[in-house]
């Protein structure tokens, strides 16, 4: 044991540290796809509305109700996609898709979202519907920002920019639409790809 | 001379040094935890653990969870500041050399 390489010690501490403690599997495809679906489904409720709700949304219309299942969609589809390529990823490198780590991440990450999901239900609920998408922002890039401590680090920033979209939204809720276009769609497409090159392609 | 008494007896294995790795970064994990990440046997994790256990490094809690035994370790103070003097050591032995 006397001549044992000791640099090899330190980086074994750090691999399980950070193994132990991050769940790191996360892909970075699944952004660039989860932006898409936001992408696509923000194009749909465009046309929607400004074709058979000139370009207003009414809390009690049947347009308003396809809105709501749009934006179920998009959540689903990107959570699926999500779910699905960083299990891919786990199993390529030999990490465990259902363990400890990824538990905290997805509590911690659906703690803030949850309670802010509720929140929004409950304005929408009082007629104010303005600042949803702002709101929908916030609670999101507060939720990563949660999450963060518990996955890839960079995410965090992902947070940072989604709560300052998110405010501009509340303070010119005219842009609501257009700041969620940009922090769902254009974000995680930009955030993605970012990932993608740094971890994924090596 | 004083590098040298500060590269700690109790450290010095591969799995000790994992389990406290391991340890150091959360707030405790259980035994599958620490099996799945070092992928020893149960054997080799338990006598190590237990060696840890012995000069207070690190502290064991055996529960039930439901009907099944769950064994939880988690750091001491002492196991803590042991380890960070271990790894100070280790860094200077390698910016030695």
């Amino acid at each position: 044991m006397e001549s044992k390489d000791y640099l090899k010690d330190i980086s074994d501490i750090k691999d399980l540290m950070n193994k132990s403690s991050r769940f790191i599997s996360l892909s970075g495809l699944s952004g660039i796809l989860a932006g898409t679906y936001a992408l696509i489904g923000a194009a749909i409720t465009y046309w929607l509305v400004n074709t058979y709700s000139s370009g207003t949304l009414i809390l009690d219309g049947q347009i308003f109700r396809f809105v709501i299942l749009i934006l179920a969609l998009v959540a689903i589809f990107s959570a699926t996609t999500g779910y699905i390529l960083s299990a891919k990823k786990a199993k390529k490198t030999g990490a465990n898709m259902w363990d400890a780590t990824s538990k905290r991440l997805i509590i911690n990450f659906l703690i803030p979202l949850i309670a802010g999901g509720l929140y929004i239900l409950i304005i929408l609920s009082h007629g104010k519907y303005g600042q949803t998408g702002g709101l929908m922002l916030i609670f999101y890039g507060l939720a990563l920002v949660n999450a963060s401590k518990y996955s890839i680090g960079d995410i965090r920033y992902l947070g940072y920019i989604e709560i300052i979209l998110g405010l501009i939204a509340t303070l010119l809720p005219g842009y609501g639409f257009w700041l969620w276009v940009l922090g769902f769609g254009v974000m995680h497409i930009i955030y993605g790809t970012i990932m993608h090159f740094k971890y994924d392609v090596k | 001379m004083s590098i040298i008494t500060n590269i700690n007896k109790a450290f010095d294995h591969r799995i000790r040094l994992g389990i406290m790795s391991i340890l150091m970064v959360n707030e405790y994990a259980d035994f599958n935890m620490l099996k799945a990440l070092l992928g020893a046997t149960d054997g080799n994790i338990a006598s190590h653990a237990k060696a840890l256990e012995k000069v207070e490094y690190i502290k064991v809690e055996k529960q039930f969870i439901g009907r099944k035994p769950n064994t939880r370790y988690s750091t001491t103070d002492l196991g803590r500041v042991e380890f960070k003097k271990h790894i100070n050591a280790l860094e200077k032995l390698i910016n030695k050399s």
